[in-house]
């Protein structure tokens, strides 16, 4: 089933509140081996200039991830996902994710294209706070190969 | 340049006139097995079989259960928050995924990762770090370019 082109341009509405907790940003620190303290001790995060403990950069996934499903798991969208594959990642960080941070996520599917019997499509999840302060943008571009 | 703990203390961030380009940041091999995999899915909360169920990974046409894309992507940035000394400092970061970290039952895989420095805006402060990674011989990061702030 071919990708659905029409979905390029798409915006979808923002997510629920996810809440940025410092158990899981340990956890995820823990899991890329990112040793820096200022992922697991408030008071080095303090002193740093920050309200608490701090995600690692690629952290944002998590959440962008969660975004990209309301696109990948839409039967109309035509992705299979037993055939994607990452192509290319992208983070712009306005501030660090903090532990306490509740983030909204608003997924805009940036291009949908064929190219060499593959499908790609690029997605962006602007990352805010309820209160609407700009915390990440993440740009992904899934492959969907094309079949056999 | 100088040795860089592996645990900055609290104030240590890399003084911007202390940064030429060209500059080789430390490199390290970063060393994943199937624990790490688990450990990374659920962390992650990406759980996509191919990642720790052989079975399923040679029944979709891969050689063998692959690393997450992000599990490289993350580790291989801790060379560069390292050696900032802060990882809040990293504004922005980008990889394509060029091949897929094959990860063995019987002997992981080793990621080798190394940072060189390609540019330093005065102005900013932000300093430009381009990573390569190689997992068996192959580079499994392409356009790899993390931007940090620096004091």
């Amino acid at each position: 089933m071919p990708v659905n082109a029409d979905f390029q341009g798409r915006v979808y509405p923002p997510t629920e509140t996810y809440r940025v907790s410092a158990a899981k940003i340990r956890e995820f620190a823990e899991a890329v081996g990112s040793s820096d303290p200022v992922h697991v001790d408030a008071e080095v995060a303090r002193v740093r200039g920050y309200a608490d403990v701090i995600a690692p950069p690629t952290f944002a996934v998590l959440i962008a991830q969660q975004c990209d499903a309301q696109l990948i798991s839409d039967p109309e969208a035509g992705i299979d996902f037993s055939r994607v594959v990452h192509g290319e990642q992208r983070f712009t960080h306005h501030r660090p994710l903090t532990a306490g941070d509740a983030v909204v996520g608003t997924l805009h599917v940036d291009t949908v294209r064929e190219a060499g019997g593959h499908a790609m499509v690029t997605t962006r999840t602007e990352l805010a706070t309820e209160q609407g302060e700009a915390v990440c943008t993440a740009t992904s571009t899934i492959v969907i190969r094309g079949g056999e | 340049m100088s040795a860089q703990s592996s645990t900055p203390a609290a104030t240590e961030v890399r003084a911007f006139d202390s940064v030429s380009v060209g500059d080789a940041l430390p490199a390290r091999t970063v060393h994943v097995d199937r624990a790490r995999l688990v450990q990374y899915a659920g962390a992650s909360l990406d759980r996509n079989r191919i990642h720790w169920d052989e079975r399923f990974a040679k029944e979709v046409g891969l050689p063998d259960v692959i690393a997450h894309g992000m599990f490289t992507m993350g580790s291989a940035v801790t060379l560069v928050t390292d050696w900032a000394g802060d990882a809040g400092r990293v504004v922005e970061y980008g990889v394509r995924f060029t091949k897929p970290v094959v990860v063995p039952y019987e002997t992981g895989a080793d990621i080798e990762v190394s940072g060189v420095v390609k540019a330093a805006d005065p102005e900013t402060k932000r300093v430009t770090v381009e990573l390569t990674a190689t997992a068996g011989g192959e580079k499994v990061l392409g356009r790899a370019l993390a931007v940090v702030l620096l004091d």
